[in-house]
């Protein structure tokens, strides 16, 4: 992707971003309060997190593939289970990875 | 809610307290976007411009998550939107806290994010949730864009992104992103879906260009939310400060950011 492409779509997501923002200070409460929009909308977000960690983890463009990032997801798997703070459970995951590779592991 | 003896003073001291420490917190996870921003294939000018003007740690991560996988920019502006609405459904939580008008409310709506929202809302009264609010908001902008410029500067000088891991390391980010919705009492339909979104991905990968699987996701939490009703529903709908309860509470986006 060119440079001025990612320019562009950077700029549009941002908009949209706030775009939402300003929609939640805007719109009647009432419509917003509603349950089930609540809970689909915190339930999309699982779902598109989810999502976004099997992608990252298992697929290089449109084949799937189990490399060193599974064991490297495993071991942050094991440090939040453990209450690790973000920072330290992403560099786990990193260090895991890279020590798997140098050893060999795709 | 804490009990205060002199609500003014100590409330807000409170405020600012746990204001301070989501700050230091959130702004140090920025030092990881900004590093896999740039593994991404995003420029440091790029990757700094999307923490300023998106600010909204899950939709930055998606944005350069699906642009890195070879995802087309709708796809990535698509993501982003979505993961973005929640910090929509914030705004009527904080906007009566904060009676913000004029040139405040676009600033204010730029700042209304899991952590800012989070703590606005502990508060124990609506002047020390708008301390709460404003402290955060601030902070979390400072701290967040501070340390995705040193982030990016590092990821920039390491070069090859798997031989230090961090495409694993941007797994990770969103497993942490995502663990606080999915563990705790009451969080079983997050489970499935989280599950189903997990099977919906890869199932469809072979089929479909990249950053498209992440959106058929979604599906599966779209046809949750019309089918399934919690048995707290009842209680959430009778008392709107318990809004909060039903799934949708903000969370800090780093595990434990909010003590």
């Amino acid at each position: 992707m060119s440079t001025a492409v990612t320019w562009v779509a950077l700029v549009v997501a941002g908009a949209v971003c706030f775009a939402l923002k300003l929609a939640g200070h805007l719109v009647p409460e009432h419509w917003l309060a509603k349950p089930r929009v609540a809970r689909t909308a915190a339930l999309v977000t699982v779902a598109l997190l989810s999502a976004l960690v099997a992608v990252q983890a298992a697929t290089t463009g449109r084949a799937l593939v189990a490399d060193a990032r599974l064991p490297a997801l495993a071991v942050a798997a094991v440090a939040l289970a453990l209450k690790a703070p973000f920072v330290v459970v992403v560099v786990l995951a990193a260090v895991t990875a890279a020590v798997l590779r140098a050893l060999g592991m795709p | 809610m804490a009990r205060v003896t002199r609500p003014d003073d100590d409330a807000r001291r409170v405020a600012v307290r746990q204001a301070v420490s989501v700050s230091v917190a959130t702004g140090l996870y920025g030092v990881s976007f900004g590093a896999l921003s740039v593994a991404a294939g995003l420029s440091v000018p790029q990757t700094v411009a999307l923490s300023l003007l998106m600010f909204s740690g899950g939709s930055q991560f998606a944005f350069v998550g699906v642009l890195g996988a070879g995802g087309a920019a709708g796809a990535a502006i698509a993501t982003a939107g979505l993961l973005g609405v929640r910090n929509g459904l914030y705004g009527p939580q904080v906007s009566p806290l904060l009676h913000a008008r004029g040139w405040r409310r676009p600033v204010a709506a730029h700042l209304t994010i899991d952590e800012s929202t989070a703590v606005a809302t502990a508060q124990p009264d609506p002047a020390a949730g708008r301390v709460g609010f404003w402290w955060t908001g601030v902070g979390v902008f400072v701290m967040w864009n501070a340390f995705t410029l040193a982030g990016a500067l590092v990821g920039n000088a390491l070069g090859d992104p798997r031989r230090y891991g961090l495409d694993a390391a941007a797994a990770a980010a969103f497993l942490a992103l995502v663990w606080p919705r999915v563990t705790g009492p009451g969080a079983r339909v997050a489970q499935l879906v989280s599950a189903g979104a997990v099977l919906v991905a890869l199932a469809v990968t072979p089929f479909v260009p990249a950053g498209v699987p992440v959106l058929l996701a979604a599906i599966v939490a779209i046809v949750a939310g019309m089918l399934v009703r919690p048995p707290d529903a009842a209680t959430a709908d009778a008392d709107p400060d318990a809004a909060g309860s039903d799934g949708a509470a903000p969370r800090t986006d780093p595990p434990g950011g909010t003590a």
